[in-house]
């Protein structure tokens, strides 16, 4: 007798939570054939801002963890990956990866995230520095997380250009609102999934799947964000982000990236992308007996 | 109060007048510095530059067009490429160059600035003209180093720069806006302020002397619309600008489209927090510092003080008595304290943000005892206690030389409310207890923070904003990255 399969819809992750779209709208995932595959949320403007409320207040845990445990946490999301590599590997090929193309593509996310998990407590020796500046103080600069950083991923490669964007991001100590397009939903549910069991605090990670075009106004003009990262939308929509952006001064970027490029391991793991996801502040104490 | 000053106060004494005798040479008219040469503006328009001491004109400023400023972009285009190619090294010299030739003539320089602007020559002498001298002298040296600045990539230059300057530090704005792009290889149109071009364009005069390539600066003048033909004209790979939040937003907006890299140093309500064990004595002297230095037209004035409960009273008992030794007076005096307010626009806004406050319910502290001088714009040094955190003047920047006086009760308190403001530029923090200092700063909202000091700048050290006070950094290894791609 045959079985009847159960189907997993996916849902967003807010807060450590997996709600449904707040307005019950999925929409479905298709293979290149134009099969209905699966079903996602679609998360609306609400959910988007609901996911910044619980990234504002998912930040303190994440940010004022120490550097050693944020790399250690990281690291253990990578072994979760690297445990689901094959479920993962099977949803690319779903959404129109070749299996070779697919498995590639899981084991260099897995890859990065290794890589950027070894940032964590590194970063500020390299991106940090003390002034001589002329007079008895002293005067240094140090790399701070942003605090709330929103990152628009792009359709391909679903997983690695995610795991990039959140695990740099992480890295340096800030909370994540992912919002994945329709074309990417699968594999984003699932990293959401890995991370879920990764010591992740609560809403230091957020990742929404739906149609990104109406969460640009929403997310572009939350108080509560600080950067704006944007690999994923069309020049329309980064010029509505940018202007969404200008009357709270967010700080708004747009990865150049696209296919092969996201797997340079040098360029995407390089300080000069995650200074991105810092502020600097210079200290300074004068020196004096 | 030094033992010295009590006895001169007690005695009835007072300070005889020490005017700067050194007079610069000003021209009753200045054109456009366009491809190496000052030019008569197409526009055919001038407008006045006046000595805000004195209401007096200093000199008439040519207003650039559409036609001007398409102009001073075709010389800056056009001198790009040799000047990219120029070997770092040499191009390193021309800036050394540069600044000798500043430190040669820096006391006309700041006679210039505090005649333009209305700041103290005690100013404009020694932090204003040492900092634009010291700005060139270290950007100079990074000429020659941009692979060490940039490790693993190889950079270039971005092209034409657009630079828009404040009228509040004018030359030194000028040097922290010309020096990194120079270094870096690209060649720059910098608008100054349309009430303090004259130092700028001093500083085209030394351009020429040191034949630096015609176009690698070019220097037009004129308002807010020339800035914006500036900011938005086509041939623009890079944006900078000082100057308030709201023309900040503006041209967020105007680069939108074109996706024109751009960092934006903008205003502040930067807190100053005195807790109980803090050396008060250094503490006072850092207050008034951070908030009377330059008549308070600083991005990063510490305009609201928190002052820890247990010591209110006696804090502000003692900053009373220090504000009434702040002599407010003739700019080129040398014992001048408190010099001009820049411009009647300004104090116009000082007036009427100072009225607000008092009708909000807050009290007015203010014990010049000296009369305001009769011409020119004035405004006497003050503070404000009784300002509750929904006040305007505990929101708004002032841009003049009105402190707003709070107090708190734990350092959670402090922290939280100094935070608490859509800026985030700078913070001081006035402790004796080392491991408060590491917590409180590293929890500041804010680029810049000074602990037991305030309002220490250096071309060396990073300055710039979080949050609605702006992005990038200038100054320092962080302040070249916005100018190489």
């Amino acid at each position: 007798m045959s079985r009847l399969e159960v189907i997993k819809t996916g849902k967003l992750w807010i807060g450590g939570k997996w709600p449904r779209s707040e307005s019950g709208a999925t929409f479905p995932v298709c293979n290149p054939q134009g099969e209905v595959v699966a079903r996602c949320a679609s998360a609306s403007r609400k959910d988007s801002r609901e996911a910044v409320e619980a990234a504002r207040s998912g930040l303190s845990g994440w940010r004022d963890a120490t550097a050693t445990l944020r790399g250690q946490v990281m690291y253990r999301a990578a072994e979760m990956l690297e445990g689901r590599a094959a479920e993962l590997a099977e949803a690319l090929q779903v959404t129109g990866a070749g299996a070779a193309a697919a498995r590639q593509e899981v084991e260099a996310a897995v890859d990065r995230l290794v890589m950027l998990a070894g940032w964590c407590d590194k970063i500020h020796q390299v991106l940090g520095c003390q002034n001589s500046v002329a007079g008895p103080y002293h005067c240094f600069t140090i790399p701070q997380p942003c605090g709330v950083i929103v990152a628009f991923s792009p359709p391909e490669p679903p997983l690695l250009s995610l795991v990039t964007l959140v695990g740099a991001a992480m890295s340096v100590g800030n909370a994540v609102v992912a919002v994945a397009p329709p074309q990417a939903a699968l594999a984003a549910v699932l990293f959401g999934e890995v991370l879920a069991v990764s010591d992740v605090p609560a809403g230091a990670v957020n990742i929404l799947t739906g149609t990104q075009k109406d969460l640009v106004e929403p997310l572009g003009t939350h108080r509560e964000v600080a950067v704006v990262v944007s690999a994923g939308l069309g020049k329309s929509e980064r010029m509505k982000l940018r202007n969404a952006a200008a009357d709270g001064i967010r700080r708004v970027h747009a990865v150049p990236w696209t296919g092969a490029a996201w797997g340079d391991d040098q360029e995407t793991c390089s300080p000069w992308f995650l200074e991105q996801f810092v502020e600097f502040k210079t200290l300074w104490h004068p020196s004096a007996t | 109060m030094t033992q010295a000053d009590s006895a001169v106060a007690a005695a009835g004494w007072d300070y005889s007048p020490a005017p700067e005798r050194t007079r610069p040479e000003i021209d009753s008219e200045y054109g456009l510095f366009i491809d190496g040469e000052f030019k008569k503006p197409r526009s055919g328009k001038v407008f006045d530059t006046i000595n805000p001491a004195t209401g007096e004109r200093l000199a008439r400023i040519a207003e650039a067009n559409e036609d001007d400023v398409d102009a001073a972009m075709a010389a800056a285009r056009a001198a790009g490429p040799k000047w990219a190619r120029m070997k770092g090294r040499e191009r390193g010299k021309y800036l050394f160059r540069l600044a000798r030739r500043i430190q040669e003539c820096a006391r006309e320089l700041a006679v210039l600035e505090s005649m333009d602007g209305g700041k103290p020559i005690r100013e404009s002498r020694d932090v204003d003209l040492p900092l634009v001298a010291q700005h060139f002298f270290y950007h100079a040296g990074w000429a020659d180093k941009l692979q060490w600045a940039f490790a693993g990539r190889t950079v270039r230059p971005r092209g034409v720069c657009a630079q828009i300057i404040p009228w509040n530090f004018p030359l030194l704005m000028a040097a922290w806006k010309l020096a990194p792009a120079l270094a870096c290889g690209n060649t720059v149109v910098l608008k100054p302020a349309e009430t303090t071009p004259l130092t700028a364009l001093h500083l085209a005069r030394l351009l020429q002397e040191i034949d630096l390539p015609p176009g690698v600066v070019n220097i037009v003048t004129g308002a807010g619309e020339t800035g914006r033909l500036v900011a938005s004209h086509s041939a623009v790979r890079k944006v900078a600008f000082t100057g308030s939040t709201e023309v900040g937003r503006t041209l967020m907006r105007e680069t939108a489209a074109r996706e024109i890299p751009l960092t934006l140093e903008l205003g502040g309500k930067s807190p100053n927090i005195v807790f109980a064990d803090a050396p008060i004595d250094q503490a006072i002297e850092g207050v008034v510092s951070g908030i009377w230095f330059n008549q308070g037209h600083v991005c990063c004035a510490g305009s609201r003080l928190f002052v820890e409960e247990s010591i209110l009273e006696t804090f502000v008992a003692a900053l009373r008595d220090r504000m009434k030794q702040l002599r407010l007076g003739d700019p080129l005096d040398k014992n001048t304290d408190i010099g001009a307010i820049n411009s009647q626009g300004q104090l116009e806004r000082i007036r009427s943000l100072v009225r607000i406050g008092q009708e909000e319910g807050a009290i007015l502290h203010d014990v010049q005892a000296a009369p305001l001088p009769s011409k020119g714009c004035w405004f006497p040094p003050c503070f404000f206690t009784g300002v509750q955190p929904s006040h305007t003047l505990a929101r708004e920047e002032v841009f003049g030389p009105v402190l707003s006086v709070m107090s708190f009760r734990t350092p959670e308190e402090a922290i939280r409310r100094a935070n608490a403001t859509p800026y985030g530029l700078a913070a001081g923090i006035w402790t004796d207890k080392g491991s408060k200092i590491f917590e409180i700063a590293s929890r500041m909202d804010a680029g810049i923070v000074w602990c037991n000091t305030y309002n220490q700048f250096d071309a060396a050290a990073p300055f710039g904003g979080v949050k609605e006070s702006g992005f990038g950094r200038e100054g320092g290894l962080h302040g070249l990255r916005a100018y190489v791609r």
